[in-house]
């Protein structure tokens, strides 16, 4: 027995040695869990989370939003705009309301393989994204630039055909090496497939931010060092892995082991999960909840009759307590929506018509509607045809699926009938939603940006038909010439007092129509170990990593 | 030999043909498209964008169309560009396929090694007491759910005990040696291996029992032979005959079938490479990895066909073919 356990002791003193390294970490590593794998290293084809998330570590666009929603230059000098003489109106030569933004690069600013990052790499990357064979997702900010001067190696001048408020945000625009990508760029059509982020992404040449690609494991982990040439402020990490792991269990058993420092709050777990592992291993890690801008609705089929009567809908959102859902399920960490605009974007409209449960508004409305309460407690009409909708979301997304549960209770509390029927994300997105077939109601999430203008939401030209093959995102199909108006109005008008009244017009009539029910905003969890700090997460698309610069190691 | 070995490569060809024309089919005709998938991941993609790409990707032409075009290219050994992983899909497949292959291999051989001497043993003891363990230990390992094993496992050595890792590949920036890239094989290997212990265990128990009681094993006993033996020399391998199918069928099953072991532990292999290759739409990826799943599963059977005559010289290769 005695030699036995001296085995048992030797296997395990053998394993916990050679298990150091994993639980053990320096702190000039970090390794961080994410729940996704980018498909492609290519800035501007594909645009995916987990590619913006570790682009942060190795590469800095011209403009992006920072912390505080606001736009500010991360490559640029100096943000241009109207006020400091960066940006001048100018006819376009169709004689056109134009606008000229000019940019200085950081002067230090180099790629990873020691080229200066110069106005080549801006006119190339203009050159691939407006081509239409390149395989770049999106052309239109590339389309509305007519033309590139070049002032000096560093300074450039863009012409753009339109005066839009978000004339100096050229964020979308990922800077390409001209000197390595050019020369693959020979035969656009085969472009997406020979570049060189794709063919040889450790590269160093394709990167100027911190950090350096050094390893790439396919569906499994990415390493990143120190990049040399780096013209910034010193990062505190020597190594940075990002190990993928999409089962949320074994992300958090990995955290707990040692194999991971912390969970990413852009790629990890959902509130309720952080907050199940708040109440157990809260004590060990900094567990931080930002809400953000992805929008959790109900989307309403208004082609449907019962729910084109506006009073339906509006009776609908008296009989639900949105705010009994935030704080039961969600901790209060989810706010709840009132339009599709966060409160934390500048232009929400704090006065705003609200929803709160209110039975007896409910019953009015419905009442007024012609679906009175009949003696078993449910709404039907003079015919006796019942009040009653079918609700849909992605089968298998276990928080909507409880949302659905609670809102079905609490309509029926109402008297309205609500049958849940759930599919595949595969089958609800790629058939039911786009091609508006569902009856009533379904349930998904948006994703926007800072003062994103919800023009393919809300638009009636947007609305998705067969004969202009299924295009745009108007799946409720709201027709509101007003709403069309201001969200052409919107983006031209550069005031920003006048564009604020704008937008206020906008939501209220968003949250007066209700061609959507707004829920909640989600909010993104971080799950940080006690030593790291400086970690600033922003709430909308623009990641953490971007600075990450300012992660610190304390005490 | 030869010559059956010929036919039944032919054969394979066929049935992989008509399995490349209904997988392309069936991926075909599920809702969506890459396109659609990139809409939703990205709001600034306008009509024309995705009109644009559509065309780009030839998600514009018939669905007939797109294939003839990747059967042309693929008899000249392209197999087409992965939109998923953005490389070509033999690229993608390669480091998927060496993991899935390590780990297949391990597991296979484990489970076996340990499966087989226990079934023999406990047919040799039928209702004793060490049969009713062995049967239980392989009933337990039958209804055990592998996702809960997994996790199970996780719990156990990475969380509790520390002792291993919960997940993920070893870096190779790292300190990546033999027996670090052993540490992250242990737990799945694990999982994969008691999962497969059950049901070899149960085969190998209940083929051994039915050919102990043949006429000719009573002979040998009649004979004086010791009873290892009448079991190792004489029952084996017409035993082994049936198990060598179960092998044969598991191959293809643990290729591809492997998916939740390999999510459970975050490791990248052919089982998940699959699944994200259909629901992400990933034609050429998905068509690639199923048809080497069936590829795989047809060359069991092939290799299970050529033991039998090696295990039994009353089977012909004729036989087999008919």
């Amino acid at each position: 027995m005695t030699s036995l356990k001296q085995i048992m002791f030797f296997a395990g003193l053998l394993f916990s040695i050679a298990s150091f390294p994993l639980q053990g970490a320096a702190k000039t590593d970090l390794v961080i869990g994410i729940t996704q794998y980018p498909s492609t290293f290519h800035p501007n084809i594909d645009s995916m989370l987990a590619k913006s998330y570790v682009h942060g570590l190795m590469r800095r666009p011209v403009t992006v939003m920072d912390a505080k929603w606001e736009t500010v230059c991360l490559l640029c000098e100096t943000l241009p705009t109207l006020e400091n003489g960066g940006a001048k109106l100018e006819k376009t030569p169709d004689g056109k309301d134009g606008i000229a933004v000019t940019y200085r690069i950081i002067d230090a600013a180099v790629w990873g393989d020691g080229t200066p990052v110069s106005v080549d790499d801006v006119i190339f990357t203009w050159e691939v994204g407006k081509h239409k064979k390149s395989g770049v997702s999106s052309t239109e900010g590339y389309r509305r630039i007519l033309s590139i001067d070049r002032i000096d190696d560093k300074t450039f001048t863009l012409h753009i055909d339109r005066r839009t408020f978000d004339y100096n945000n050229i964020s979308t625009m990922g800077l390409l090496p001209a000197h390595l990508e050019r020369p693959k760029f020979q035969n656009p059509e085969a472009y997406k497939t020979q570049t060189t982020f794709d063919t040889d992404p450790m590269n160093p040449g394709l990167f100027m931010g911190p950090y350096l690609m050094r390893e790439a494991n396919t569906g499994s982990h990415m390493v990143f060092e120190r990049n040399p040439k780096w013209w910034g402020k010193t990062p505190a990490f020597d190594r940075i892995t990002v190990r993928v792991i999409e089962n949320t269990t074994t992300l958090e058993a990995s955290l707990l082991s040692g194999g991971i420092d912390m969970i990413s709050g852009e790629l990890g777990l959902n509130v309720d999960q952080a907050l199940a592992f708040e109440k157990r291993h809260g004590r060990k890690f900094n567990i931080l909840f930002k809400p953000g801008l992805i929008y959790e609705h109900i989307d309403l089929m208004l082609d449907n009759p019962v729910l084109g009567d506006r009073r339906v809908r509006q009776a609908l959102m008296y009989a639900i307590d949105r705010d009994a859902i935030s704080k039961r399920l969600f901790g209060g960490k989810q706010p709840v929506a009132h339009t599709s605009i966060n409160p934390l974007d500048w232009v929400f409209a704090a006065d705003v018509p609200t929803y709160s449960l209110d039975l007896d508004k409910a019953d009015a409305l419905l009442n007024d509607a012609g679906w009175p309460k009949k003696s078993n407690g449910m709404r039907a009409n003079d015919s006796g045809e019942p009040l009653r909708f079918e609700i849909m979301t992605t089968a298998g997304n276990r928080t909507r699926e409880l949302v659905e549960q609670v809102l079905q209770s609490q309509w029926k509390a109402a008297g309205i009938d609500i049958r849940i029927r759930n599919e595949p994300a595969r089958v609800f997105f790629g058939e039911t939603v786009t091609k508006r077939k569902f009856g009533s109601m379904a349930m998904f999430a948006w994703i926007s940006s800072p003062e994103s203008v919800p023009r393919t939401t809300l638009h009636s030209k947007e609305i998705p038909t067969e004969a202009n093959n299924w295009s745009g995102q108007n799946y409720t199909g709201f027709k509101n010439a007003e709403m069309d108006t201001l969200l052409e109005d919107i983006e031209l008008e550069l005031d920003r007092e006048k564009r604020k009244q704008l937008w206020s017009r906008l939501q209220h009539i968003y949250a007066n129509e209700l061609p959507a029910l707004p829920l909640y905003f989600r909010a993104n969890s971080y799950i940080l170990p006690k030593w790291l700090s400086g970690i600033t997460p922003t709430g909308h698309q623009f990641p953490s990593t971007l600075w990450v610069e300012d992660w610190t190691v304390g005490k | 030999m030869s010559a059956f070995l010929i036919r039944r490569t032919v054969h394979s060809l066929i049935v992989l043909f008509v399995m490349s024309v209904v997988i392309y089919g069936l991926i075909g005709l599920m809702p969506g498209d890459p396109v659609d998938l990139m809409i939703s991941a990205d709001p600034n993609i306008t009509t024309d964008d995705a009109a644009r790409l559509r065309a780009i990707y030839g998600l514009d032409q018939p669905l007939w169309s797109r294939y003839v075009n990747w059967l042309g290219a693929a008899i000249t050994g392209d197999f087409g560009y992965s939109r998923l992983y953005a490389q070509p899909v033999w690229q993608a497949i390669v480091p998927a396929l060496s993991n899935t292959l390590v780990l297949l291999i391990s597991s296979l051989a484990l489970a076996l090694a340990i499966a087989l001497p226990a079934g023999i043993f406990a047919a040799t003891r039928p209702y004793s007491l060490a049969d009713y363990g062995i049967n239980l230990a392989a009933f337990a390992g039958i209804s055990m759910p592998p996702f809960w094993l997994g996790i199970l496992l996780i719990l156990v050595f990475a969380v509790t005990l520390g002792w291993l890792p919960a997940g993920g590949t070893p870096d190779a920036a790292g300190v990546a040696g033999s027996w670090e890239r052993l540490q992250f094989l242990i737990l799945p290997v694990s999982a994969l291996t008691i999962a497969g212990i059950g049901g070899h265990t149960r085969y190998m128990r209940a083929s051994m029992i039915e050919t102990l009681r043949q006429d000719y094993i009573r002979t040998a006993r009649a004979k004086g032979l010791s009873e290892s033996r009448v079991v190792l020399g004489h029952a084996l391998r017409n035993a082994m005959i049936p198990v060598v199918t179960v092998i044969a069928l598991d191959l293809g099953v643990l290729f591809s079938g492997a998916l939740i072991t390999e999510s459970v532990f975050a490791y990248p292999g052919m089982g998940k490479l699959i699944y994200d290759a259909v629901m992400g739409n990933d034609y050429n990826l998905a068509l690639v990895g199923l048809l080497m799943a069936t590829a795989l599963t047809l060359l069991g059977n092939l290799l299970a066909d050529v033991a039998y005559a090696a295990l039994d010289p009353r089977i012909t290769y004729e036989d087999l073919d008919a």
